[in-house]
Parts: structure tokens; C-alpha cells; sequence
């Protein structure tokens, strides 16, 4: 419970610094500079493809294939979410409210019925 | 307003000269924190937190429930300080994956740092380097938001340098202790939760939230649904390699799509953690 391994101290460690670089990125050289323009258009798709390709196989596959989506807590729970989101996006606190909104439908699903 | 200062630290012993560097600190601090602005700052962000809060809470919950021992959630906390891009990772290194599998997503995740440095550059570029980087690593997503909400314009004068720091570094230090309190409140309740119910679905629900609230123009739902096909078409790649090759077909679809679709939204900045 308190044990420190190695290989996810280095992790941490390697991810503060990429905290630090990219939270400081244009403040490290005292020169004017920009990206090349291609990669300056590329940062507007990167952020949402890093997020969906984490996500969407840990939502839809079940030990590495497409289960039965329709008996799946994670299904309903994700599509719960989503639908809050789009459905209340203008107000302040949909983000939280929409995770918790996935979370009440993912929960009883999961315990109760054990999908 | 300022106390006197001790003497040169030249002349000073070691331990003297710690002093007078640690008191040097201090007077810097309160220097910036009897700023009016200061509270400003402090006091807006605090009425965002709640928001953030329960995402504070849900990353604790995530991290230790995939397995990470509470030193190791803990540290994580306090080093990275990074929500979305912690939250990224958790899965990766429950997982397995390489570090520079890891590392690459969590980056990934993090670009839109990037872009907010790029626009606060003329606000910090009259602090030394060092500095620079400390004030950039403590500005998360919502301080940004509101810094440049308040000031739309670098500073020009030494008063209004001094103004936006302390209104900055109001919202930042609220926004670091709100954080991390509830972080840790996730990480030892996290802890005590039952593993069957599967908790760690919130971390994947959260996630699905931030990119919901990404998806501002048509080229960025493009760029999202072709992700998250190709990580499941690829998913047999070893290492998880399949996340770093659906981030690279992704946007190399949306950069080839780009100048071919009628102009829908226009570029805007992501604004969630």
C-alpha cells in the first residue's frame, strides 16, 4: 500500500517535467520564435485525439474485442455522460455534473446487475 | 512597504546566508500577497473550484484505484499537477505500457499548454527564466482563463507587472491547495472503496467529459472519431502503441482534411482542465 516501484517513480518524474515544458514551453527561450505552421495547426486535433484513443477502448472492448455493447455498464454510463454533456454544454458546471450523471448510470448497472 | 532587508549575503556565513535567502522569499511572498489584487484573484478562482473540485477528487479516486500505491498517488498529486494528463496515463501504466508510450500521451494530452504559453509569453517574458517556468508550471487551465479574461493586455508598467502577478498568483495558490486537498481526499477514500464497483470508470467518464468539451468545430469531432477507431482497430499493437499511432492518424487525417472542407467554427482554445 506504501510501496514506491521504480518504473512509476521515473514515470512521475517524467511527466512533471513534461508539465513543466509544455505548461512553459514558449517561456524558455528569450528569442521570438513560432512552431512551423503545420505543426501549429496540428495542436488544435492533438489534445482530442490523445483523449478519445485513451478512452475508447477502455469504454467498448472487453479483454481486447468488442463485447455485447448493449449488456455493458460502461455503454450506458458513457452514453449518459455524453448526452448530459451536449444536452446542458452552456452551463458552468457541466462537466462534473455529466460525470456524475454517467457514474449514476454506470453504478447501478455494474453492481447491481454485474454487466 | 517593503521590511528592510538583511545585509548583503556575501558577507554572511552559510547559514546566514540561508537566512537572509529564505527571508528574501518570504518578503517577496508578502509583498505579493498584500497585493489587493491578490485576494481578487484568489476569491474568483475560488468560485470556480467547485467545479474542479469534484475532478480533484475523481483523479485521487482513479489513480489508486488502478493500482498505484498511495505514496505513488500521492506523488504523483503534488509533482505533476496535471488532471487530464494524469488521468491519460493511469490506464497506460496500469497497463503497462512503455514510458515513452506514456509520456508521449500524457504530452499529447498537455499541448494545449502550449498554445496558452505561446499567448502568455508578453505578460511573463519580464521574469528571468527560472521564474518563468515556476509561474508556468503553477498556471493551470482555469487561472489562464481568468488571467487573461481580466487582462487583456501584456503589462507596461512596473505597477501593473506587480498587479497581475499577485492577481495570478491569487488564483494559482487557490487553485493549488483546493486541488490537491481534495485530490488527496480521493486518494485515501479511493483507497477504502471496494474494487467491484469498478470506480475507476469516473477517471474514464471524466476524460470523455474534457473531449466532449473539445469538440468546437467540425475538423475536431473528425479528428476525435477517427482516434478513438483507430485505437480499436489497432489494439493489438504491442506497448499500447496503438494510442500514439491513432494520435498521428488523427491528426494527420484532420491536417489533410483541413484545407478541403468549407470553413465550419473557427479555432478556439479548449478551456477545461
Amino acid at each position: 500500500m506504501h510501496e514506491l516501484d521504480g518504473w512509476t517513480l521515473l514515470t512521475i518524474l517524467g511527466m512533471t517535467a513534461i508539465s513543466v515544458i509544455t505548461r512553459g514551453f514558449f517561456f524558455i527561450s528569450e528569442r521570438e520564435w513560432t512552431l512551423p505552421e503545420w505543426a501549429e495547426r496540428g495542436l488544435q486535433y492533438a489534445p482530442i485525439a490523445a483523449l478519445t484513443a485513451v478512452i475508447a477502448p477502455d469504454i467498448l472492448l472487453t479483454e481486447g474485442a468488442i463485447g455485447p455493447l448493449l449488456r455493458d455498464a460502461r455503454t450506458w454510463g458513457a452514453l449518459a455522460a455524453a448526452g448530459f454533456y451536449f444536452w446542458r454544454r452552456r452551463s458552468s458546471y457541466v462537466l462534473p455534473v455529466a460525470i456524475a450523471v454517467g457514474m449514476a448510470v454506470f453504478l447501478p448497472l455494474r453492481v447491481g446487475l454485474g454487466w | 512597504m517593503n521590511m528592510p532587508l538583511p545585509p548583503d549575503p556575501g558577507e554572511l556565513p552559510a547559514r546566514g546566508r540561508l537566512g537572509a535567502w529564505l527571508s528574501r522569499r518570504v518578503d517577496r511572498w508578502a509583498h505579493t500577497a498584500r497585493h489587493p489584487l491578490f485576494w481578487v484573484g484568489s476569491r474568483e478562482m475560488a468560485g470556480v473550484s467547485i467545479g474542479l473540485t469534484a475532478w480533484a477528487f475523481m483523479t485521487g479516486v482513479a489513480m489508486v484505484k488502478s493500482g498505484m500505491s498511495i505514496t505513488e498517488s500521492v506523488l504523483m498529486s503534488l509533482l505533476v499537477f496535471a488532471g487530464s494528463a494524469q488521468l491519460a496515463a493511469i490506464p497506460l501504466m496500469a497497463a503497462g505500457a512503455p514510458l515513452w508510450v506514456v509520456l508521449a500521451a500524457a504530452f499529447c494530452v498537455n499541448l494545449r499548454f502550449v498554445v496558452f504559453s505561446l499567448h502568455l509569453r508578453p505578460y511573463f517574458m519580464h521574469l528571468r527564466r527560472s521564474s518563468r517556468l515556476y509561474l508556468g508550471y503553477f498556471t493551470g487551465d482555469v487561472t489562464y482563463v481568468l488571467f487573461t479574461r481580466r487582462f487583456p493586455r501584456p503589462p507596461e508598467t512596473n505597477g501593473q507587472r506587480r498587479a497581475q502577478m499577485a492577481y495570478l498568483w491569487g488564483g494559482n495558490v487557490t487553485n493549488w491547495v483546493f486541488w490537491q486537498s481534495l485530490s488527496m481526499l480521493g486518494i485515501f477514500l479511493g483507497a477504502a472503496l471496494p474494487a467491484r464497483w469498478g470506480l475507476e470508470f469516473a477517471g474514464t467518464l471524466a476524460l470523455l467529459a474534457v473531449a466532449c468539451s473539445m469538440v468546437t468545430t467540425r475538423l475536431r469531432a473528425l479528428s476525435a472519431i477517427t482516434a478513438a477507431a483507430a485505437a480499436i482497430v489497432l489494439f493489438e499493437l504491442p506497448y499500447r502503441l496503438n494510442i500514439v499511432a491513432a494520435i498521428a492518424v488523427a491528426v494527420a487525417i484532420s491536417l489533410y482534411v483541413e484545407p478541403r472542407w468549407p470553413r465550419g467554427g473557427e479555432r478556439e482554445g479548449a478551456r477545461h482542465a
